[in-house]
């Protein structure tokens, strides 16, 4: 049986990524040049098949947000935001805050790859976007 | 065959409920088949002269087949479309061209679960760009849409409140709501935060509970019910994205395009309605829907609901049965907000009924404002 060379999905080329520079990637299609996030094959914009993996500049805007409280007395509130990075998707992540709260709609923030804990690597975002 | 000229063509001509609040040990399939049951007893067929059959289910890998098979039918159509808790709104413009097309006579309608009892995982997946951040599913996207709908409007947490205290004013009027002890906003805000800004009587109930719906086209069929046929003038859906951070803008749901569909069939506005039942998951749901279907302005709805409009004996009313947010919530609740706009079109709502009611608009959400799918509904007098 012949073996097929292991094709990386849009998904695992993301994580590699950003586990391997420590940066938020981001897909911009070579059609219509929008970027795009989550990572798929093809561009939802245009749906075009065709895109690079760009290094995105990491800056964003909070366009909103929310305190989860905390059930356990053991663990803090954390939060968890809707950020608009500046190359236009959104995405779900979370602000790291000096106290629960702290975070505002309008806030400038800026993305880190953080441990996902389960070895897997996560966008996060903290105060002071360029 | 263009949709419009379906406006009237079928008729829901019964409905009925099952295990409102907690049905102990019978299990989602059991409360729809009694529901179903129940619906079909009231417009004055059996089970067996179902032929097209319109279910899904968070519990049930095949919920059309598990459903017709408990009930012992064989079905010419089906449809197990799962959009979430709007996916039953949608039914009605399924069912609609089923009974159009005359692939079906009967078209039964019907949901059930047992979530509150039987505390059954959903199936359901999780994406690996949400759930590293631990959003508390599905408050937490509502919350995200709160925080938007304020800060861009400033709209104000007692005003989210007020939507709460108009839904219970419904319910306490409604013997069969889960929760019908009196409510104000000062309970709303000192309830616990569970999603800044939405505190626990922001969210809907968790309850057991089922609900069916009968459709045939304007024939022999619609006579042989007990109460008098309510028609199907207008019905729209739109589906937007997957995930709250797909969503175009936070403050502007699907329901504005559901709703200019299913008022352009209709060929009505909301100036003509009457009754409004709306999938109030959250309190900002509410908020948002009113918007959106075009009974406030962009912006205006916060006000509109803390001066009493949509409260029992206000001049707008909302989910008159009490909601999701005081009557039941099992789970998904769109298919209640047809059983009681049928339930209103028909004078039988007892001590909240509206007087005079003869055009109900229904309109069903799915997931975190996800789909969104509306339906107007009306007497013969609006033929």
């Amino acid at each position: 049986m012949k073996e097929a060379p292991v094709q990386h999905g849009p998904h695992s080329l993301f994580q590699q990524r950003i586990a391997q520079t420590g940066r938020l990637h981001l897909q911009r299609c070579d059609g219509c040049a929008m970027f795009f996030f989550p990572p798929r094959v093809l561009c939802p914009h245009c749906g075009s098949l065709e895109h690079a993996w760009v290094p995105a500049s990491g800056n964003g805007t909070v366009y909103a947000t929310t305190t989860v409280r905390s059930s356990d007395a053991s663990v803090p509130d954390w939060n968890v935001a809707i950020v608009e990075l500046d190359e236009g998707p959104r995405m779900m992540s979370g602000v790291r805050e000096r106290q629960p709260g702290d975070t505002a709609i309008g806030d400038r923030v800026r993305a880190e790859v953080v441990n996902g804990g389960d070895g897997t690597a996560v966008v996060r975002f903290v105060q002071g976007g360029a | 065959m263009e949709l419009p000229s379906l406006r009237g063509s079928v008729c829901v001509t019964g409905v009925g409920t099952a295990g409102f609040g907690v049905a102990g040990d019978l299990n989602s399939l059991d409360l729809a088949a009694l529901a179903a049951r129940r619906a079909l007893d009231d417009a004055g067929l059996r089970p067996q002269d179902v032929d097209g059959l319109f279910t899904a289910c968070a519990y049930h890998f095949l919920p059309a087949l598990s459903l017709s098979d408990y009930l012992g039918i064989r079905l010419r159509v089906a449809d197990g479309t799962m959009i979430g808790g709007s996916s039953f709104v949608g039914y009605i413009l399924s069912a609609m061209l089923a009974l159009a097309t005359r692939q079906c006579d009967v078209a039964l309608i019907a949901y059930g679960s047992n979530q509150r009892s039987g505390k059954k995982p959903a199936l359901t997946e999780s994406s690996p760009y949400e759930s590293p951040h631990k959003p508390r599913n599905p408050i937490t996207p509502f919350a995200l849409a709160a925080s938007r709908h304020m800060h861009e409007f400033g709209t104000k947490r007692e005003q989210l409140a007020a939507v709460a205290v108009s839904a219970r004013s419904w319910a306490a009027l409604n013997p069969d709501a889960f929760m019908r002890e009196p409510l104000t906003v000062a309970d709303v805000l000192a309830s616990k935060m569970v999603s800044d800004p939405l505190t626990v009587r922001d969210c809907c109930l968790v309850t057991d509970g089922a609900g069916a719906l009968v459709l045939t086209r304007g024939d022999e069929r619609e006579r042989a019910g007990r109460h008098a046929p309510v028609h199907v003038l207008g019905a729209g859906l739109d589906l937007a994205h997957r995930h709250i951070a797909g969503m175009e803008d936070l403050t502007r749901t699907g329901a504005q395009r559901s709703g200019r569909r299913a008022y352009d069939m209709a060929r009505v506005g909301p100036g003509d309605i009457d009754v409004v039942e709306l999938y109030d998951a959250f309190t900002i749901s509410t908020l948002l829907f009113l918007e959106d279907l075009g009974f406030c302005s962009k912006g205006e709805s916060g006000p509109f609901v803390a001066d009493g409009h949509i409260a029992a004996g206000g001049r707008l009313p909302v989910n008159t049965n009490g909601g999701g947010l005081s009557c039941c919530h099992p789970g998904m609740y769109g298919i209640f907000t047809l059983i009681e706009a049928v339930t209103q079109l028909r004078g039988s709502a007892g001590d909240r009924q509206v007087p005079g009611a003869e055009l109900a608009l229904c309109h069903g959400n799915g997931g975190a404002l996800l789909s969104q799918a509306t339906v107007v509904l009306g007497t013969s007098s609006t033929l």
